[in-house]
């Protein structure tokens, strides 16, 4: 459903990602894995329009979405849980959600989509007249992941979702992401959180200085000497 | 209390309320698109000859020439945004200054070549209203109920509209705005006809106050500036509470110093408390 072929992509003069082909069918989790620096953020930042592909192809159901501009994007079904979350600090947590609701496709159905997610994560209901600087770091990551579903994309970009927080929260994070996947949406997986990621996705890319070096199904990466040694430290 | 010092302290929030839309206009711009907008009060000295030209040239009803007046100013915010701003809208901050400078420069003197330096009024003064014994400035009134209206109706657009969300989720976090599906383009069109909008709004206001010339902007423009500060820049709030403290020191300085010396001393006020609250007297 979504493919990459050849993407190349930058910054300035500085090039991040070569000739990047991969792809993520429809149902499926897809995760990407790699040491800091590798170009995850800026995979997904050119997935989602964040960034221009310096060349190559992107298409979504065969429509080519390549250097068009993220609101676009959003709009033709791809939504990106930014590294770091990124909610917007002093709006509430019903107005982060509102504001994932922009697009035309889903302002007419605000309420539907509001009690969906809510549902989706009950602790947001409870905090929603809430700034959202005033939520825990768990709290704030459920917030961005249902800030990004507002817009019912048929692709989730997520950057590190479990970044940053306590063990426990971790565990959290992963539950969450496997419901969104029993809620039938396709789901792209940056994570450095190795082995959970392993659990909750079908395949996996490894992404070593902007050029794919590996990938292959959960199995065969969890199975792999050099991922095993570089990545899982056994 | 002496009813003198309690006609001025009135007065001086009735004054309060143009500032306070101007204050906001301006903080608006700068929260949202992070550029300074130096030419800002000249668009209220367009908005006045606007008037002018319509209401005592062509000879249409005031309220008509307001309107028209208003719209045109709106448009002329939007103008300065996708001509000036949004070409040099990555360049560094200084050549902002510089082109909105510019266009400060230009205005002021474009103005002079068509009505030179004279100074015109529309001939329209109303009475001031007697209070027990107090003098009250109808046009200062009118222009206080007006500013808070508009102020009211605009808190209702931020917060209640979609694009009012997005225009307060920009001034946040500009980088991640397209990934909620939001033209970032339109929004700072938008903030900048907003803009433009106060700005004509309160070139209404004035010019029932005020002669009109080609350099009124520079009367306005420091306390504007100063307003914004005061308030913390692009804190919508405190600058509008700033607008009224501001205007509070100016009038009551203007009653037991001098009214020459009243601008003077809330710069004095102003210079002296930025040294100790540098980020606006709102500020933690
Ligand atoms: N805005 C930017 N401007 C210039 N260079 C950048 C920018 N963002 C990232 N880079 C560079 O691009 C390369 C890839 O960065 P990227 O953020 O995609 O890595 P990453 O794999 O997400 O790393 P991490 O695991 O630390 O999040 C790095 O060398 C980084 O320094
Ligand atoms: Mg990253």
């Amino acid at each position: 459903m979504l493919e990459l072929k050849k993407v190349s992509a930058g910054y300035g003069a500085f090039k991040a990602l070569f000739d990047i082909d991969m792809s993520v069918q429809a149902g499926e989790a897809v995760g990407v894995i790699g040491p800091n620096g590798a170009g995850k953020t800026t995979l997904l930042r050119v997935i989602s329009g964040l960034i221009r592909p310096w060349s190559g192809t992107i298409t979504l159901n065969g429509q080519e979405i390549g250097g068009k501009p993220a609101y676009e994007i959003v709009a033709a079904g791809i939504a990106h849980v930014p590294e770091n979350r990124r909610l917007f600090p002093r709006l509430t947590v019903e107005e982060n959600l509102k504001i994932g609701a922009f697009v035309h496709s889903a302002r007419g159905q605000l309420r539907e989509r509001l009690a969906w997610v809510y549902d989706l994560f009950p602790r947001l209901k409870e905090r929603r007249n809430q700034l959202a600087e005033t939520l825990s770091g768990g709290e704030q990551q459920m917030c961005a992941i249902a800030r990004a579903l507002m817009s019912r994309p048929t692709i989730l970009l997520m950057d590190e979702p479990s970044a940053g927080l306590a063990p426990v929260i971790v565990d959290q994070v992963f539950e969450l992401v496997q419901r969104i996947r029993e809620e039938g949406f396709t789901v792209l997986i940056v994570e450095q959180n190795i082995q959970s990621l392993l659990d909750v996705v079908e395949r996996a890319y490894l992404l070593e200085v902007g050029t794919i070096k590996l990938a292959g199904t959960a199995a065969e990466m969890r199975e792999h000497p050099f991922v095993r040694t570089a990545y899982l430290g056994m | 209390m002496d009813t003198f010092l309690l006609e001025a302290m009135i007065n001086g929030i009735l004054l309060g309320g143009v500032f306070a839309l101007l204050t906001i206009g301006l903080n608006l711009i700068f929260g949202v698109i992070d550029v300074v907008w130096i030419a800002y009060t000249e668009l209220v000295m367009v908005g006045m000859y606007a008037i002018y030209c319509l209401y005592s040239g062509l000879g249409l009803p005031l309220l008509v020439a307001c309107l028209i007046a208003v719209a045109f100013v709106t448009v002329l915010g939007a103008l300065v945004h996708f001509l000036i701003i949004a070409p040099i809208l990555d360049s560094p901050p200084i050549n902002q200054l510089l082109a909105t400078g510019g266009l400060l420069f230009f205005l002021q003197s474009f103005a002079t070549l068509l009505f030179t330096t004279d100074f015109r009024n529309i001939g329209v003064r109303l009475p001031s209203l007697q209070l027990g014994g107090m003098f009250i400035s109808t046009a200062r009134l009118l222009a206080f109920i007006v500013a808070l209206i508009a102020v009211t109706c605009l808190y209702l657009f931020l917060k209640y509209t979609y694009w009012g969300l997005a225009i307060r989720a920009i001034a946040q976090d500009r980088h991640i705005i397209g990934l909620m599906g939001i033209d970032q383009r339109w929004a700072y069109g938008i903030t900048s006809a907003i803009g433009g909008a106060l700005a004509g709004l309160a070139a209404c206001l004035l010019v029932l106050q005020y002669d009109i010339q080609p350099f009124i902007g520079n009367s306005f423009g420091p306390i504007v500036w100063m307003n914004c500060v005061f308030g913390g820049l692009g804190n919508l709030v405190g600058g509008f509470l700033s607008a009224f403290i501001v205007s509070e020191i100016i009038a009551i300085s203007g009653y037991y110093i001098s009214t020459d010396l009243s601008y003077a001393c809330a710069f004095a006020a102003f210079i002296v408390i930025m040294f100790f609250k540098p980020r606006g007297i709102f500020s933690k």
